[in-house]
């Protein structure tokens, strides 16, 4: 698509809906219709290997994000026809209704969770490739996260290093659950990056089954999985700061996305209990952790994991220490909230400006910059991955 | 405030401790170099016998991965929790609001001591020797 495009979109009319344009949106999924969209961004080699693999036939799809799944789309989200978040029109229609100013693109799926470290890179690139030319480049308000092929790191960072030129990818994208935990020194070359680049390590609910998704073993249905996806979080959250990420990357910041967030509290308690007793282990943790994670971590606002009238909302802000760290998302397809009931109307107008654009702005420095429309790759001297 | 004697020098080696009471009060005496320091034997989280704990240094470091032990034997560990004290000052590392009483030491000769007033209940003040001294 062509840069007009994007300058049409930029002539929506201001200051409208709900939000009246004040509103950075930090969580829209959007999803691969179908493998052949991969097709003008792969090199021959893996062109024809989709074909003659029949990989096209199963497209990549995680188990996941389930397409007719209802928690994987409100029924007024769902297009006509295709998977949900498969449709620009539909979006466009829900950032026009919330009045989003930009609105953060992750596309979760399966090439993140290959084994075969090769194809995911091939893979990944192309993703970005078609959520660059497909999505960012036919609506001004869109950014996007650039999905990483995180089985391996060094890939990781030849997928960033080919993107950061493009101001509107905002971040990296990981899955809560991959191999290893996110703290360890195999993944540091990421944060390297990361860092040098202004983007922060966007982490989503999501699991690349290399394990059980819960430390006990796994679950029979749908519903365990997802409300286990929290527990997950836990776990990456403390080893990040026991690993010692922030002390090495003092810079960096983590957003983790869809994991809810009314487990932190007590989470932040007993990890600041539990490091006073035991802080010679890990000599670099030189914090408490909670003021760590309050510095360095985000967390998107759907779903909300509480009841979000009657003050819960504010009282787990209150028991977090932190007002900075929540980031507005509607999790668009998925079905979290019905309406336009995304942020309760009880929150006062400061804390509801923190939320919608404040704090999205603080976190992603790339926002705070006029995006300068996308930059070829090709430009940028940078070839298709996998040849 | 009262002056007591609590130990003579040499009595207490560099590195080692000695649990006394005073006045009811429980209080542990410590040589860190050839300095005497006393605290309270009570840790202020939970109320263990807080001059029981390892008398560690403070571990440290300059990134992920690298260790170092600095301050050797200026530490206290609470052999409940764990929390470290600074033997020097009874506070807790991780939040100096968080302290134990300490008191103040002093060597003194026996036979200034003997001018008097001093309490010195369990040994006799010999004119040649050095003592160790804390106020209350």
């Amino acid at each position: 698509m062509s840069r007009q495009a994007a300058t049409g979109a930029d002539a929506r009319p201001a200051g409208t809906g709900l939000f009246r344009g004040e509103a950075i949106d930090c969580d829209v999924h959007v999803a691969v219709p179908s493998m052949k969209v991969f097709a003008p961004y792969l090199n021959d080699y893996w062109r024809e290997a989709v074909t003659t693999r029949g990989l096209d036939r199963h497209n990549m799809n995680i188990t996941g994000q389930a397409a007719n799944a209802p928690i994987n789309a409100r029924p007024d989200w769902r297009p006509k026809q295709g998977n949900p978040g498969t449709d620009l029109p539909t979006l466009q229609n829900q950032l026009d209704t919330f009045g989003t100013k930009y609105a953060i693109l992750n596309c979760m799926y399966g090439a993140q969770a290959l084994h075969h470290e090769d194809m995911a890179a091939a893979f990944c690139s192309a993703i970005n490739d078609w959520i660059a030319r497909e999505w960012l480049d036919k609506d001004a308000r869109l950014r996007a996260s650039i999905v990483l092929p995180i089985q391996n790191p060094q890939n990781c960072v030849k997928e960033i290093e080919k993107r950061a030129g493009d101001k509107r990818f905002v971040q990296v994208l990981v899955p809560a659950m991959g191999e290893m935990t996110l703290g360890r020194r195999y993944y540091w070359p990421i944060y390297e990056a990361c860092e040098k680049y202004d983007l922060p390590v966007g982490v989503h609910a999501g699991s690349t089954y290399r394990f059980a998704p819960a430390s006990v073993g796994w679950f029979s249905y749908a519903f365990e999985d997802y409300v286990s996806q929290a527990g997950a979080f836990e776990n990456q959250l403390l080893s990040l700061v026991a690993e010692g990420v922030f002390s090495k990357f003092p810079a960096l910041k983590v957003v983790f996305m869809e994991s809810g967030f009314a487990w932190l509290p007590p989470f932040l308690w007993r990890a600041n209990k539990t490091w006073r007793g035991v802080r010679a282990e890990t000599p670099w943790v030189k914090q408490e952790p909670a003021l760590i994670i309050r510095e360095h971590v985000r967390v998107t606002l759907q779903p909300v994991d509480a009841p979000i009238d009657g003050g819960a909302l504010e009282r787990t802000i209150e028991q977090i220490g932190s007002d900075d760290m929540l980031l507005f998302s509607t999790d668009f397809p998925h079905w979290h909230f019905d309406g336009l009931d995304a942020l309760p109307e009880t929150l006062s107008a400061a804390l509801r400006k923190k939320i919608l654009i404040d704090n999205p702005l603080a976190t992603y420095s790339r926002l705070r910059e006029h995006a300068p429309g996308r930059i070829d790759p090709c430009e940028m001297g940078s070839q298709p991955h996998g040849s | 405030m009262a002056r007591h004697v609590v130990a003579a020098v040499g009595e207490i080696a560099e590195g080692e401790r000695k649990l006394v009471t005073i006045e009811g009060r429980n209080i542990g005496i410590f040589n860190v170099e050839g300095e005497y320091y006393a605290l309270l034997n009570r840790c202020p989280h939970a109320g263990a016998e807080l001059c029981r704990g390892f008398i560690v240094g403070f571990a440290d470091s300059d990134e992920p991965g690298h260790y170092k032990l600095d301050r050797k034997g200026e530490f206290l560990r609470c052999p409940w929790h764990g929390w470290e004290f600074d033997i020097r000052t009874g506070q807790s590392w991780f939040d100096p609001k968080v302290r134990t009483r300490a008191y103040k030491t002093s060597v003194e000769k026996g036979a200034e001591l003997q001018k008097g007033p001093y309490v010195a209940e369990t040994f006799a003040v010999k004119v040649e020797e050095n003592y160790i001294v804390i106020e209350i």
